[in-house]
């Protein structure tokens, strides 16, 4: 290939991938007609497990290199299209693909805070990082740190950063992996979490980033067509025209209509009014649990005594026995089940309206629901537009040209999934309101129970009130589910699950890839190389880059299969971290020629340690419940971190003295495609 | 290096894009976003105003964003002959 023009190169690239396309979609049509044949579901599972896992280990074994320009940047000469469907990939994650139609689903409107975050910020790395990036031409984010900045301690810094973010964001991603692995294959999770590991390995293991990049083009493709065949489907069931993207407007309307006639349906707030009463009997419970703990359990008892005395029939002795038998054995078992009663406040509430922005019980409460809003769509864009894996993707086009024009491809392509997932959420919701809601508890769909059986938390439908009829309070679904559920949902056959499954698992492999790529890198290509041993030969250097890509891989598997937390902690306090930590350095570096070593070092670290302190005052999980800062929430911590960060480069910068000449021609180096006369673009 | 002014003066221009672009930006992203409650009432495609933007109208401008400041560049590149040799 290496004879090849770089047109030769992208049409047949575009010939691969044209065949590949049309031979998933053959075997897709293919395991279709197998399912008809009667061929049991779990085995058709298998094969798409299988068969994708197989299939991206077939491309990272040819990609294989021994070629360090090949192993991080792929040897530079991913056309601006291809680049583009990487990048997809690469940022579109479990949460993306499984998690944001479910989000929309139960938020409404304030959910698209994601959709805008995720996508606008593709303008800042457009407008401010890809072009120069490229330009720049090193291997690593910490480089141009390293580079810009002068020294040892900017690179450590962006080192520790990447590390903390990606970090965080893997763990993320392998968690979705061992999900879909263990639903889809009956696998215990933590089996399936190593299971999915090799999976991830065999992509990145032996060809680094160029393996990577041609395997999250084609794990890019199934996750798409994985997306829209059940959208497609589920809208022309409903509205018979083939594109929901376009006709869901007239379904949202149909759905607040519907709404209202819920709002207001007594039998809905009849059974609003039990889960009301449940929740508020645990609060008052926890006031004096000891008290409330003696008095239930002396109830009970005496009941049964009372039973017993008046010799009543044995069914209800056995009732009374079971209710005493029911009761926590413990005070502190007592608190933790009324803590979870107490949590039917929410759905004690009438259904949220789904097109309405930031329903709250009154003015002050919507304000700051939209101030959280903003705040967050703030911190996604700049995170988006500060994480080191997606970054790195445009180091690997072969121009500034292409570098920018691959931006837009990305967001092309993710667009493709991000303006579906609103219309999968309202397609869903129509589906339940209307479908779900006042059928015979006697005749439920077969996905309730059979998705009730997998895990009650995130599917459930109780019959509250003992009417027979489904209310729409009486049903619990999780946001995990709606993605994964649709096929069933919409009645389509057992093979589009299995594709969704398959489109889900490509989704957080390809991330997952990318991440783990970028952890490595920092630490074999900006410690080892660039500050231990820099006249390192190509050979150890490669090997210094898969053991450690091997190391991080099973450390953060193992983390996973401990099943740390909450996961969407996870995500959101990646995207702040990196937003803080990033973004001001990054930016002013290239547009502030008067930016210096001791102003990123401050920036650095301050916009870090604010942001972490933040998130540890605030977030419960670490217990310190300290009061919000002007009511924004912890997720949003990068609200304070990014101006932070970019004061303290300002003021640092200005405390000590400009720059030395040859930074500042680096800076006119990047800032222009081509000077002419170049400066060296092998700095440092 | 020492630059030239056309050096500079392509520099100038590409922050003006850059600021133009951003402001449209900033603008469906925030203002909109600020003023959600009060153009909900106005219909497209049946979808209030508000939600429309957040579901696609802002994706949509964002992709043009981009592609204008792609298509804007390259060719001031080549009008000020800062750009790449050809592959």
């Amino acid at each position: 290939m290496a004879a090849q023009t770089q047109s030769q190169f992208t049409a047949s690239l575009k010939k691969y991938y044209s065949f590949y396309t049309g031979g998933f979609v053959a075997f897709v049509i293919a395991l279709a007609i197998l399912e008809q044949l009667g061929v049991p579901n779990k085995w058709l599972g298998y094969m798409f497990l299988f068969a994708t896992i197989g299939l991206y280990a077939g491309i990272g074994i040819m990609s294989r290199t021994a070629d360090v320009a090949e192993y991080y940047v792929a040897g530079r000469r991913v056309p601006a299209f291809f680049n583009g469907m990487a990048t997809g990939a690469d940022w579109m994650s479990a949460a993306s693909f499984i998690g944001m139609a479910g989000t929309l689903y139960a938020a409404g409107y304030d959910g698209l805070a994601f959709v805008m975050g995720w996508t606008g910020g593709y303008c800042l790395v457009a407008l401010f990082l890809a072009p120069y990036l490229r330009k720049f031409g090193q291997f690593t984010i910490p480089d141009f740190l390293g580079a810009r900045y002068g020294g040892n301690i900017p690179r450590t810094i962006g080192v520790i950063a990447a590390i903390i973010c990606s970090f965080t964001y893997v763990i993320a991603q392998i968690y979705g992996v061992g999900l879909i692995t263990s639903r889809f294959t009956g696998l215990e999770f933590g089996i399936g979490v190593f299971v999915g590991l090799a999976g991830i390995l065999v992509c990145s293991f032996l060809g680094g980033m160029r393996a990577v990049t041609w395997t999250q083009v084609a794990q890019y493709i199934i996750l798409i067509i994985a997306y829209m065949i059940p959208a497609v489907w589920l809208s022309v069931k409903q509205t018979s025209v083939p594109v929901p993207q376009v006709v869901y407007g007239f379904q949202l309307e149909k759905v607040t209509a519907r709404e209202k006639v819920l709002t207001a349906d007594p039998k809905e707030q009849e059974v609003r009014g039990i889960l009301k009463a449940r929740a508020d009997a645990a609060t008052a419970a926890l006031k004096e649990p000891d008290k409330a703990f003696a008095e239930g359990r002396a109830k009970l008892e005496s009941e049964l005594a009372a039973l017993r005395a008046a010799n009543a029939p044995e069914d209800q002795l056995k009732k009374a026995q079971e209710a005493l038998d029911k009761f926590p054995k413990t005070v502190e078992d007592a608190k933790k089940a009324w803590d979870k009663e107490k949590g039917l406040a929410a759905r004690a509430a009438p259904p949220r309206p789904h097109a309405d922005p930031f329903p709250g019980k009154d003015e002050k409460a919507q304000d700051v629901a939209r101030k959280n809003f903003l705040a967050l769509i703030f911190c996604l864009m700049v995170g988006t537009a500060a994480l080191p894996h997606i970054l790195m993707r445009y180091y690997t086009t072969p121009s500034v040209r292409e570098a920018r024009q691959s931006v837009f491809w990305s967001l092309f392509f993710i667009f493709l999934l991000y303006f579906t997932a609103p219309a999968l959420a309202v397609l869903v919701k129509y589906e339940v309101y209307h479908n779900v809601v006042g059928t015979a508890f006697s005749s439920l769909p077969a996905w309730v129970a059979n998705w009730a059986k997998v895990d009650p938390t995130l599917m459930s439908i109780t019959d509250l009130n003992k009417d027979g009829i489904v209310q729409l309070a009486e049903i619990v679904i999780g946001t995990d589910l709606i993605v994964l559920a649709t096929p069933e949902i919409a009645g389509l056959p057992y093979v589009i699950s299995g594709l969704v499954a398959a489109g889900g698992l490509a989704a957080a492999l390809s991330t997952a890839d990318g991440l783990l790529l970028t952890i490595a890198n920092a630490l074999s290509h900006d410690v080892y190389y660039k500050m231990i041993d820099p006249n390192a030969s190509t050979t150890r250097r490669l090997t210094i880059a898969k053991t450690l890509l091997l190391v991080v891989a099973l450390l953060a598997a193992y983390v996973t299969s401990l099943k740390p937390g909450d996961i969407l902690f996870l995500v959101g306090a990646a995207f702040s971290l990196a937003a803080s930590a990033f973004f001001p350095a990054l930016v002013l570096g290239v547009f502030w020629k008067r930016a210096n070593r001791l102003g990123a070092i401050i920036g650095m670290l301050a916009g870090l340690g604010i942001c972490m302190y933040y998130m540890y005052l605030t977030y419960p999980f670490f217990g310190v419940k300290a009061p919000l800062w002007w009511d924004i929430n912890p997720i949003s911590a990068g609200i304070f971190g990014i101006p932070a960060g970019f004061i303290g480069v300002i003021v640092g910068s200005l405390l000590s003295p400009a720059p030395a000449k040859d930074i500042q021609e680096l800076v006119d180096h990047v800032r222009y495609p081509n000077l002419g006369t170049e400066v060296p673009s092998r700095a440092g | 290096m020492q630059l030239t002014q056309r050096h500079e003066e392509y520099w100038r221009r590409n922050l003006k894009i850059t600021v133009i672009l951003l402001a449209i930006w900033f603008l469906v992203t925030f203002v909109v976003g600020y003023f959600a409650r009060d153009i909900n009432e106005i219909r497209v495609l049946g979808f209030p105003l508000a939600f429309y933007m957040g579901a696609q109208g802002a994706l949509i401008i964002y992709i043009l964003i981009i592609w204008v400041y792609a298509k804007y560049m390259n060719r001031l590149d080549m009008d000020y002959g800062v750009h790449e040799g050809e592959d």
